[in-house]
């Protein structure tokens, strides 16, 4: 099955740029990512450009408008994500648990829908 | 139909209401693990069982009526889902499946293990865990399951639904967990049996099925499956030390007793028995875990002579280690007083105002230590707020009476 591993968190609460606390965020990714290339689980993977970044497209009307910033007011915005393709849940929520912004934002894990269940 | 007949329908519907009452749980959880549906496996099961009524009645049992049940059952499921015409994928596992059961031993393996550790997943919310093991492993029906916990049948319904569905579209598998998973994931299920046992604990015995009775079911279901396992002799331990004390813990005006004061002739003493034969063979596994302290407590509370209040104090503390909770402080802070240490206690419970002050047993423990301590004035102050946030009339008649011996 695959799943969706959504990382959200608070801008404000992630090390900053430079410190050792960014390096040790850092050096967890590499690892998590080496760990699922190794065991052949990962799909893809991405990181996202900060919030501010965003411009959030709704129609209506037929009409396209666009706004400044993100769809959601939330504090914890999408820091990125990896699809990664494993047996079952509990295999998922391993990998989960290797993805280091888990230690101060949230990983969502979300089963992808499966169009083309013939496969 | 004859009089024969209609006599052998008679008979083929009560065995086969015998079989379902004795064996769903385990025909469900094979089902269930090789459909990765429980609702599949439910709905086929159903199925089955209604086409057991008149195959069986005209030809009688077969010889074993459990295998008979499972390979209808998952021919049942196999034309649900290619009716349905969605899923092909699982048209091809279930094809695979059956072809695969012709070859199965006669003997049915007990998998309700495997059943339990699903519905008791940590990524189901806790009451969904409930409803879902009650419903599944111990066959409430959900209108008593509702009943239970003061919910409405649809609300219950609706939940146990939902639970149902995330297990099958997320990935929830019907697997005892790896080693690595296994702790973790074994006190997801304690905790959620516990729950069961102590809902039940709570509400008294008055109703039909019986959330204690329940939980004993499963936990001595969970022991017998997987022997020697410390922390499971410790739940099961816990529950029987526990329990044991149930006739006693209302009088007969309806007020709730705290164990130090209840009429021990009341108590169960064959499940005492049990239960400390349980907790030591337990403890001399070496491998200490909160289940088993938590049986300890129960067990020093019942001591000879009434409770060993600086054993009780020790494990509190011991406990605190697993569970860093304001409650178990609670409770470490009340066994410190009865030894002796008044003014510490008094200043644990003080420390824990900001977290408990919504939490009845806070208030009364408080209330109790104030009285003790020589200010009436502020035990009373603190027995009404406990009476203000009593769960339920036996808790309030008991505060209310230390209240009134307090003005004496």
């Amino acid at each position: 099955m695959q799943y969706m591993m959504l990382m959200y968190n608070d801008p404000a609460l992630e090390p900053a740029y430079g410190t050792p606390e960014f390096q040790e965020m850092m050096g967890g990714f590499f690892a998590a990512n080496d760990r699922m290339k190794a065991d052949g689980v990962l799909v893809s993977g991405e990181g996202l450009q900060g919030v501010e970044t965003a411009t959030t497209l709704r129609i209506k009307a037929g009409k396209v408008e666009t706004m400044d910033g993100p769809f959601a007011e939330t504090r914890e915005h999408l820091g990125g994500f990896y699809v990664i393709d494993v047996p079952d849940l509990d295999a998922a929520l391993k990998y989960a648990a290797m993805i280091p912004s888990a230690h101060f934002g949230a990983v969502e894990v979300r089963p992808l829908m499966d169009y083309n269940p013939a496969g | 139909m004859t009089e024969a007949a209609s006599a052998r329908a008679i008979a083929v519907a009560k065995e086969l209401d015998r079989i379902m009452r004795s064996d769903r749980g385990r025909l469900l959880s094979i089902l269930a693990a090789g459909f990765r549906d429980l609702s599949l496996a439910e709905e086929a099961l159903q199925d089955a069982s209604v086409s057991a009524l008149s195959h069986w009645s005209r030809t009688g049992p077969p010889q074993s009526p459990q295998g008979w049940l499972l390979t209808v059952a998952r021919r049942k499921a196999l034309d649900k889902v290619r009716a349905s015409g969605r899923d092909t994928k699982k048209v091809q596992e279930l094809t695979v499946l059956i072809a695969r059961e012709e070859t199965e031993p006669e003997d049915i393996p007990d998998e309700r293990l495997r059943l339990i550790f699903a519905c008791c997943h940590p990524a189901l919310e806790m009451k969904s865990r409930l409803a879902l093991t009650l419903r599944s492993v111990c066959g409430v029906t959900t209108p008593e399951i509702a009943r239970l916990f003061l919910d409405e049948e649809p609300t219950m319904g609706q939940r146990i639904s939902r639970a149902k569905a995330k297990i099958a579209k997320a990935g929830i598998r019907f697997e005892v967990p790896e080693p690595e998973h296994w702790a973790a994931r074994l006190d997801a299920v304690l905790t959620t049996i516990y729950l069961i046992f102590t809902t039940g604990y709570v509400a008294g015995p008055g109703e039909a099925r019986d959330l204690c009775g329940e939980a004993e079911f499963l936990i001595r279901l969970v022991n017998d499956l997987r022997p020697d396992e410390p922390e499971i002799e410790g739940a099961l331990a816990m529950m029987l030390l526990t329990g044991a004390r149930r006739a006693a813990r209302i009088d007969s005006k309806g007020a709730s007793v705290p164990p130090a004061e209840q009429d021990r002739s009341l108590w169960d003493h064959a499940r005492i028995d049990e239960g400390r034969t349980v907790l030591t063979r337990a403890i001399q596994r070496r491998e200490p875990g909160p289940f088993q302290i938590k049986a300890a407590i129960a067990d020093c509370q019942m001591a000879e002579g009434g409770p060993d209040w600086a054993q009780i104090a020790g494990l509190y503390h011991a406990l605190y280690r697993y569970e860093a909770t304001p409650v178990i402080m609670l409770n470490a802070a009340v066994a410190v007083a009865e030894v002796g240490d008044l003014a510490a206690a008094l200043a644990t419970v003080e420390s824990l105002a900001a977290e408990l002050c919504d939490y009845q047993p806070w208030h009364a423990a408080r209330a109790a230590l104030l009285a003790e301590a020589g200010r009436p004035k502020d035990a009373a102050a603190s027995y009404k707020q406990a009476i203000a946030l009593a769960p339920g009339q036996a808790e309030a008649l008991f505060l209310e009476r230390r209240l009134a011996a307090l003005r004496q």
